[in-house]
């Protein structure tokens, strides 16, 4: 281990530093195609207009001023401001200072929408909603990690039973994403039967105390977290229980079969655990498609995350959101990438202790 | 090769998933292609965006006409009468007179079904000079005397929606109640007062029942000039329309449901084999080549994995509000350095070292060559399965975009239908057909492709039919 940590650590360093140039890749290919039609310059002109707007009209100083003169100044000072800004010049020089001012978060104002609080910045509007999104999401995908997991140990166990053959043949219904589960889970569970609510986050009026709320809140996290089990739990558990399989007829296990090695004890340290790497993996891929699967569900349930923040602000055309959320969304994959490689190298003790390197 | 492909598809009929996926895709393509040929695009465009002057004769969010033949319980479907087209419940008299003429239009239709109207409008056709010609209209119920309706003058095309007329309802609410004695206490709809039994029933909104029998309603037009007519057209709108239903516009769902196969099964399939196929060039330049050529394309592809791809495609979409051809386009250039590209390398890798590649140098043939006529021909079946696979997410991808209010804006589309179905609430309100219809069909594609791919998985992926 102590030889391992140097190894650990700059491995994590590599891969943040790679995470980072790609980030910025994203986030430049985002200002280059938004602003194709123009609507980088619009934003930053907006803001740029709206605060000289205040600043003049609003200072003291400029109340003896008539309508007219005050505009003259008004735009004077929005030529100045545009020539010191560098919004002149072309696109190519532009499109550097757009990229600093996105990577920082800076994503300016929105034109339609406003936060809960009342604010029009892009960012705290986008930030407001993430937590939403982030309970949701990782609530579903820890339950099909753990679900299939313990699923797969369990047909592994009874290889070519029933139950393991009708696991096999309902993995094509994974071909269905999760949001399209949901709307039949809506349908069944709340247009018919009327059991549970047909989306949005708490009930309305919320309930006052925290535990009512928390209470309706994980109701309200029933239907889509059904959704995306149906449409994943088949192939999830599929997949997970063929590497079991693959890695149990390993040469190792059978020495340790041999051995008299107690068969939990066998499943845990002699199965399970080479298994890791490639699980991780999987659940990998899973985590990255959530997000964007994340835009279509909290749409079909009314979740009130960045996903539906995206649709609203598709519905209402309102630019400064919609590239802010891709910047937003870049972000988001980028430092779920980052956790999910250190977990991961945390876990394959080529990287962790230093051996083989391919 | 051509013998492995033979093997492999003889093997296919052996397995059940496979037939039923072959017979569902079978099904959907001859479907595509029957819809093509009958509704040509346009005229499909034509029909969906319309608006309503093709779609004014059809009921508003009618179920299909089939669910009656699974409940008791009968559902109305559309009556039209037009005094122009005549026919045995349309009868037109013209009474010609020195100065003033009349004329009598009257209506009459059976009605044998066990649920009111969904609503009832009065069209008017009238010709005239200067002195609009003025109208009284009453109507009858089966085995009652008449009651007067409207006394009006009217415009050329005048348009009564009867349903909407809120006087009339009052009026109705009030001469039921003194008919049966007892006071109604909701506001009864016109189309129900009109067609209710007059009974203690009627005094609740969900316990009213329509009279069975000979409905009556005559039009009796006053003209002052010996040029003008004055016809008329009666809709009592049912609540069953067409195979698919109708949708809030009032336009037939069909055309949309028979669309969308078309354009969702192409869209799926074009975007998963040129995605497959131009993965799998990059992925053997990259494997032959190998060195910098290698180096360039793995980290293209390691860059292009950790793109946020839907978002920038809707940002793309909405931007530049592009047809769903240009969408395909995009999608598959977003998507062409994916995780196929590393699947595909690695199997390359193991091809190159193969002798009839070594034979191939030998003689010298050229890198291309090597790739196209040796290389890629080698992996092909392997990839099939994955690319059957691969289509219902482009199909459903489809679907996502026009259930965020993107996608194409003149092609009407299974996605299109579930988002108007959303965005005007069926769900709450009780229209499953609505969205049941696009989705069964979205489920069908997606299974046929599925229990293909996943049997081709089997025959051409062997190490995978033991476990």
């Amino acid at each position: 281990m102590s030889s391992g940590m140097p190894r650990f650590l700059k491995y994590s360093l590599t891969r943040g530093i790679t995470l980072i140039i790609v980030v910025t890749l994203a986030v430049y290919a985002t200002v280059v195609i938004a602003n194709m039609g123009g609507y980088v310059d619009e934003i930053i002109k907006g803001q740029l207009s709206d605060e000289i707007n205040q600043s003049i009209f609003q200072n003291p100083a400029y109340r003896n001023l008539s309508t007219e003169e005050k505009k003259q100044l008004v735009d004077e000072l929005y030529k100045q401001e545009i020539e010191r800004l560098g919004l002149d010049q072309p696109f190519i020089y532009r499109s550097f200072g757009y990229l600093t001012s996105a990577l920082s978060l800076n994503l300016g104002r929105a034109r339609f929408m406003s936060s809960d609080s009342g604010s029009r910045t892009v960012r705290l509007i986008i930030l407001e909603r993430l937590p939403t999104t982030i309970l949701l999401f990782t609530s579903i995908n820890l339950t099909l990690f753990f679900l299939s997991l313990f699923g797969g140990l369990f047909l592994s166990r009874r290889h070519g039973s029933k139950i393991d053959k009708a696991i096999v043949s309902l993995s094509p219904l994974s071909s269905i994403p999760g949001w399209f589960y949901g709307i039949f889970l809506i349908l069944i569970f709340a247009s018919w039967f009327r059991l549970l609510p047909y989306g949005g986050l708490v009930d309305i009026p919320p309930p006052s105390n925290t535990f009512d709320y928390a209470l309706s809140v994980l109701k309200h996290m029933i239907l889509p977290v059904a959704s995306w089990t149906v449409a994943y739990f088949f192939i999830q558990t599929y997949v997970k229980r063929t590497f079991f399989l693959m890695f149990s007829s390993e040469d190792f296990v059978e020495m340790a079969k041999a051995k008299g090695v107690p068969p939990r004890l066998l499943e845990r340290r002699y199965v399970l655990r080479p298994t890791l790497p490639p699980i991780i993996t999987e659940f990998a891929l899973m985590l990255i498609g959530s997000w964007m699967g994340a835009i279509v569900t909290e749409r079909v349930f009314n979740w009130p995350g960045i996903g539906s923040l995206f649709y609203q602000a598709i519905g209402l055309f309102d630019s400064p959101v919609i590239i802010g959320e891709v910047v937003i969304y870049a972000f988001l994959l980028a430092v779920t990438v980052f956790i999910l490689d250190i977990i991961y190298a945390a876990l394959d003790p080529r990287i962790r202790i230093g051996g083989l390197r391919t | 090769m051509t013998q492995r492909w033979r093997t492999g598809l003889k093997q296919l009929t052996a397995y059940k998933s496979a037939l039923v996926g072959i017979g569902i895709l079978a099904f959907l393509i001859i479907l595509s292609v029957h819809t093509v040929i009958t509704i040509p695009y346009d005229e499909a465009v034509m029909l969906w965006r319309a608006g309503e002057d093709v779609t004014l004769d059809n009921p508003r969010q009618a179920q299909p006409s089939w669910v009656n033949l699974f409940s008791s319980k009968k559902l109305p479907e559309t009556i039209i009468l037009d005094s122009r087209k005549g026919g045995a419940g349309a009868i037109k008299v013209t009474v010609p007179g020195e100065r003033i003429s009349i004329i009598r239009i009257e209506f009459s239709f059976n009605y044998e079904y066990d649920a009111f109207p969904s609503e009832m409008n009065l069209f008017f056709y009238a010709q005239y000079n200067q002195s609009r010609p003025f109208i009284t209209l009453y109507w009858t119920k089966p085995g009652n005397q008449q009651i007067k309706l409207r006394e009006t003058v009217i415009s050329a095309g005048e348009r009564y929606y009867i349903s909407n007329d809120n006087t009339l309802s009052e009026y109705l609410r009030e001469y039921l109640s003194s008919r049966i004695g007892t006071e109604i206490e909701y506001e009864i709809r016109p189309e129900v007062a009109l067609l209710a039994t007059e009974d203690d029933s009627i005094l609740r909104r969900d316990t009213a029942t329509p009279l069975k029998g000979k409905y009556k309603m005559t039009i009796e037009a006053l003209l002052f000039e010996s040029s003008a007519n004055v016809d008329a057209k009666l809709l009592v709108y049912g609540k069953v329309h067409g195979l698919a239903g109708t949708d809030h516009l009032r336009r037939d769902l069909s055309v949309g449901i028979l669309w969308g196969a078309p354009i969702g099964i192409s869209f799926g399939i074009l975007a998963a084999v040129s995605i497959s196929v131009i993965q799998m060039i990059i992925a053997a330049i990259s494997a032959w080549y190998g060195k910098f050529a290698d180096s360039l394309l793995q980290k293209t592809t390691e860059f292009m994995m950790i793109l946020p791809f839907l978002p920038i495609l809707i940002l793309i979409s909405i931007f530049y509000k592009i047809s769903i051809w240009i969408v395909l386009v995009v999608v598959i250039c977003l998507s062409i350095f994916g995780s196929g590209v590393k699947t595909y390398r690695a199997m390359f890798l193991q091809v190159k070292e193969l002798p009839y590649i070594e034979a191939a140098q030998a003689y010298g043939a050229s890198g291309p060559r090597i790739i196209f006529r040796y290389m890629i021909p080698k992996i092909l079946p392997t990839i099939i399965p994955s690319l059957v696979l691969s289509v219902s997410g482009f199909v459903f991808l489809e679907a996502a975009l026009a259930i965020l209010g993107l996608g194409d804006p003149v092609a009407p589309t299974w996605g299109k239908i579930i988002n108007d179905a959303f965005t005007e609430g069926a769900l709450y309100k009780g229209h499953y057909y609505w969205v049941l219809e696009p989705s069964v069909l979205l489920v069908f594609t997606a299974l046929g492709f599925a229990l293909l791919g996943f049997a081709l998985d089997k025959i051409f992926n062997p190490r995978l039919r033991e476990i």
